[in-house]
């Protein structure tokens, strides 16, 4: 790191995407429906399922309304970004190609301290879970790495790791800067200049403006959307019309109803007990998904 | 012959590894190759059993085979001679039992070591028990803590050859992640060095000294300690510093920061101050660029303004502002909001004789659940709200019961420090137990989600070492399944805690157990008294009296007819119980100088039960002499049931 130029946040990103293209992923733009994580884009969620090996990766813009500050705290926001790398099946020095990506941004790992230390995934509203670490390095959380075990509450054929890079961080300590605000985004240009008016207006909107009403309705046309076309596919029983079936459509309804319930949630809309019950709601249609393009897939 | 066994596996969780060895060396005991020395180690990547003085086979063994009965037709006699690969002379003639029969010995050679561990091992390494395990590489695949990346497996000097999910056993180990070798090879006698060589120290003892080696005075917390231990293979303890400017915030923020978010030591001055300092233990050789101290400053600065940012945030709405905010944080589901138990708390103290302050303490102590630097921080609950109290200018008996109330929060813990904040706690815990019990939330075997026992024991302690003479068990409500769970809960406090003989719990228990005080006053008195000479004598007595009653089903008279006494050991039995008796009564609360006079009672109720037939063909007399024998064990049993009272059968046969 001490040699090198210190990255800007869109070189981090480029050489990223560089080194895990030369390990066999396809290369993705960003899914263009809200998500809150990475994990939840059909390239992951859906590709996780069956039998067929598959490796990706894309920058991923993660929303999570109730993380919102209305741009005025260094660490935490309401989008940020992820790197999420999809390796299936896990090649058996998955951790060392990890660490290879590190010094790829000009990590020198001799001079740093990296530890792995437990830290067990579960998305519940996805029925998905699988078991992992926190990569540390120097005291800071900068990736989360997952063996999958299940999605869509079915046990998965190949076990995926999952790499997510927290980009914003990760940049933020390679340029040594206490604000992610204060990243170089490119030079002359600051996350700041790019992302602040994100930050504050969602933030205003989630917390304050967003009519309750009206996201309720919203959750439930997209919940009834997603059941219709669930019932629709249950009921085709010609093989090639269920090859056609339009899953990954009914899936964007069931992504839609998971930001609406983060939205509601970050609101203050839902109780307590609510809560289990709407989780309970998404995770029938995620579930009911995933089992049909296992099915369509085979 | 030395066996050398070592996993190689991506990291495994630190809290996880002593249950593994301790699996692992019990596994390869029970292979039973001869008189083992085994020696177990492991550190994130790799758990190693070591051991000298196998076998190199096991021992030839025999095994008798039955064949076909003495008169049985020739043909099925060589049949069998011919199955067993001998001839019909080498057969011999045993009786098994029942019948006589042609047998064989066969001979069972002994199978080499090198064999049955080759076959025993893939099966005893994937039975290793841990508390989440995963598959790999997919469906079907073994399960493990996470997936085997190398094996080493030796037996003096031949690799013991199997193979787990495609990852074949030889001898070669690998190195620490960055400064050691990916690949080298090992022997058994060679092992401890090469790991050394590249940067692994495989002695979990040497790795804490290497910890505790540093300068800096920090406070050694024996849990982290052992968590950095296991969470290194070659530890390096650094020391950096923090803007003093944090020092205004609470110690209590810094420390939980420090300790549960970032795995570092606290540093003191020497007056017991926090100092501006932490103690962070890397997992490599050095700092030379002091990249790693930098970065480790810093990531503490970003939490510590998070922390403030929180801090500042939530003294926008004081406590007693946030008491509304309850009715929509829920306790349980079925037990409503934090509100509704609030009400209830604030109730419930007092109805236990809280003053204003503890009740106002009650009536804020929830509060802090709403504000953000409780749901950053959730181990802090009951501090914050303490400390936020102290700052919004409460007084500070309320603050400090706020604070204290979630405590003792484990039994070594201690209890709250004021009785503002006993009471609190206990109305706190009460009022859980009560609504857990009535909804039907009871703990059993090693469920208990809601950590009722915890709760319970925590009341006791608060009771007895708080001195609080409350009446426990009017307190229950009438609820017999909670009734039950606290019986169990104080036998285990003074059993477990307090070190008290469970038959003399039980006695004192069984006499009431209504205030705790007296409870606790009863047993030490009891402990003082048993080992004198009369004592268990009279116990054993006692325990014959309770049986006789029972096999005569008596219904004892009102009073003792002194007329119907007959002359000698009945009487001064009668007279013993009435002259100790008025001793006894004569001490009030003295327990031990009442116990020394019941247990004083021995020789008369000796010789009674030598001399005197109880069952007495007079009815009258019979009826008299189990009244006389039932007032003595009702007038003697008011500090404890001395049936429960576990004396040597030699005493119990008499």
């Amino acid at each position: 790191m001490s040699s090198q130029k210190v990255p800007t946040f869109q070189e981090n990103v480029i050489r990223l995407k560089q080194y895990w293209g030369e390990r066999g992923c396809i290369i993705q733009e960003p899914y263009d429906v809200e998500v809150g994580a990475g994990t939840s884009c059909p390239e992951t969620f859906l590709r996780a399922l069956g039998p067929q090996p598959w490796r990706t990766a894309y920058v991923q813009p993660s929303r999570r309304p109730a993380d919102g500050r209305y741009g005025d705290n260094p660490n935490r926001l309401y989008k940020h970004m992820q790197l999420q790398v999809i390796l299936k099946p896990t090649p058996a020095d998955v951790i060392e190609q990890y660490m290879g990506s590190l010094e790829a941004i000009g990590i020198d790992l001799r001079k740093h301290d990296l530890k792995l230390e437990e830290d067990n995934w579960e998305n519940p509203s996805l029925g998905a879970w699988g078991v992992g670490w926190q990569v540390m390095l120097d005291g800071l959380e900068i990736t989360q790495f997952t063996y999958f075990q299940q999605c869509g509450g079915i046990d998965l054929d190949l076990v995926p790791a999952e790499i997510t890079y927290g980009l914003e961080r990760l940049t933020a300590f390679l340029q040594g800067v206490d604000s992610v605000y204060d990243i170089e985004w490119t030079p002359g240009v600051k996350y700041r200049d790019v992302r602040y008016n994100d930050e504050l207006q969602y933030s205003v909107y989630n917390f304050e403006t967003a009519h309750v009403p009206t996201l309720w309705k919203l959750f439930e046309i997209h919940e009834g959307e997603a059941r219709r076309l669930l019932d629709l596919c249950a009921e085709t029983k010609d093989p090639a019309e269920k090859r056609r079936f339009p899953l990954l459509p009914t899936y964007d309804h069931v992504l839609k109803c998971s930001n609406l319930f983060n939205t509601l949630d970050a609101r203050g809309a839902i109780s307590v007990t609510e809560r289990v019950g709407m989780i309970a709601r998404v995770r029938k249609l995620a579930v009911a998904v995933a089992a049909s393009w296992v099915e369509q897939q085979a | 012959m030395n066996l050398l066994l070592e996993i190689g596996c991506e990291e495994i969780p630190d809290w996880m590894l002593a249950g593994a060895l301790e699996y692992l060396g019990k596994a390869i005991a029970d292979l039973k190759l001869g008189e083992t020395r085994l020696r177990t180690d492991a550190t994130p990547r790799r758990l190693t059993v070591r051991a000298e003085g196998l076998v190199e086979r096991e021992p030839d063994a025999e095994e008798r085979v039955w064949g076909p009965a003495k008169s049985a037709p020739a043909p099925a006699v060589e049949g069998f001679a011919r199955k067993q690969g001998v001839t019909v002379d080498q057969l011999e003639i045993v009786s098994d039992g029942k019948n006589e029969k042609y047998s064989y010995i066969r001979k069972i050679a002994g199978r080499p070591a090198l064999d049955i561990l080759a076959a025993a091992l893939p099966q005893l390494i994937l039975k290793t028990p841990f508390p989440k395990s995963m598959y790999w590489p997919g469906k079907g695949g073994p399960r493990f803590i996470r997936p085997i990346r190398w094996i080493v497996a030796l037996l003096g000097e031949t690799v013991i050859p199997f193979e787990i999910a495609g990852v074949a056993s030889g001898n070669q180990s690998s190195g620490h992640r960055k400064l050691g070798a990916s690949r080298f090879p090992v022997t058994f006698e060679t092992y401890e060095q090469s790991l050394r060589d590249n940067f692994v120290i495989l002695s979990a003892d040497e790795r804490r000294a290497r910890i505790r080696a540093v300068p800096t005075r920090y406070k050694c917390d024996n849990d982290l300690l052992n968590t950095l231990v296991n969470l290194t293979e070659w530890p390096t303890p650094i020391t950096g510093s923090f803007d003093t400017e944090f020092l205004t915030l609470p110690k209590e923020v810094l420390s939980t920061v420090m300790r549960f978010h970032q795995k570092y030591f606290s540093v003191e001055t020497p007056d017991g101050n926090l100092a501006p300092q932490f103690v962070a233990v890397t997992n490599t050789d050095g700092d030379p660029d002091g990249l790693i101290v930098h970065g480790n400053q810093r990531v503490l600065r970003a939490r510590f303004n998070d922390a403030r940012f929180f801090w500042d945030t939530d003294q926008k709405k004081i406590l007693a502002d946030r008491v509304e905010d309850l009715a929509h944080v829920t306790f349980q589901a079925k037990l409503g909001s934090y509100l509704e138990k609030t009400v209830r708390t604030v109730e419930l103290v007092k109805e236990l004789g809280g003053d204003a302050h503890a009740q106002r303490a009650a009536f804020l102590c929830k509060a802090d659940l709403t504000t953000e630097l409780v749901k950053e921080f959730t181990e802090l609950q009951g501090v914050i709200g303490g400390l936020y109290a102290r700052a919004q200018g409460e007084p500070e008996e309320v603050a400090t019961a706020i604070y204290d109330h979630y405590k003792p929060v484990s039994m070594e813990d201690s209890i709250p420090r004021t009785q503002s904040g006993q009471l609190l706690a206990i109305a706190d815990k009460l009022d859980t137990l009560r609504g857990c019990f009535q909804v039907g939330l009871i703990p059993s075997g090693s469920k208990d989600p809601f950590a009722l026992r915890r709760a319970g024991q925590g009341i006791i302690k608060i009771l007895v070492e708080g001195k609080l003479r409350l009446p426990i068990r009017s307190l229950l409500g009438g609820d017999a399944q909670l009734e039950e769970f606290f019986l169990d809960r104080i036998r285990n406090y003074f059993r477990e805690l307090r070190g008290f003989a469970y038959d003399e719990v039980n006695a004192v228990i069984a006499t009431g157990w209504n205030d705790l005080i007296d409870v606790e006053d009863r047993l030490i008195a009891l402990r003082e008294v048993r080992p004198t000479e009369n004592f268990e004598p009279v116990a054993a007595a006692f325990k014959r009296v309770k049986n006789i009653l029972r096999q005569n089903d008596v219904q004892p008279s009102v009073s003792i007819d002194e007329a119907l006494l007959e002359a000698g050991p009945e009487t001064s039995l009668y007279r013993s119980f009435v002259h100790n008796r008025a001793a006894a009564e004569a001490a009030p609360g003295d327990y031990r100088a009442q116990l020394a006079a019941i247990a004083s009672v021995r020789p008369e109720i000796d010789l009674f039960f030598d001399k005197v037939l109880v069952n007495a063909s007079d009815p009258a007399v019979r009826q008299n002499r189990l009244t006389l024998l039932h007032t003595m064990l009702v007038g003697f049993s008011t500090i404890a049931d001395f049936s429960e009272i576990v004396v040597s059968s030699k005493l119990e046969s008499k």
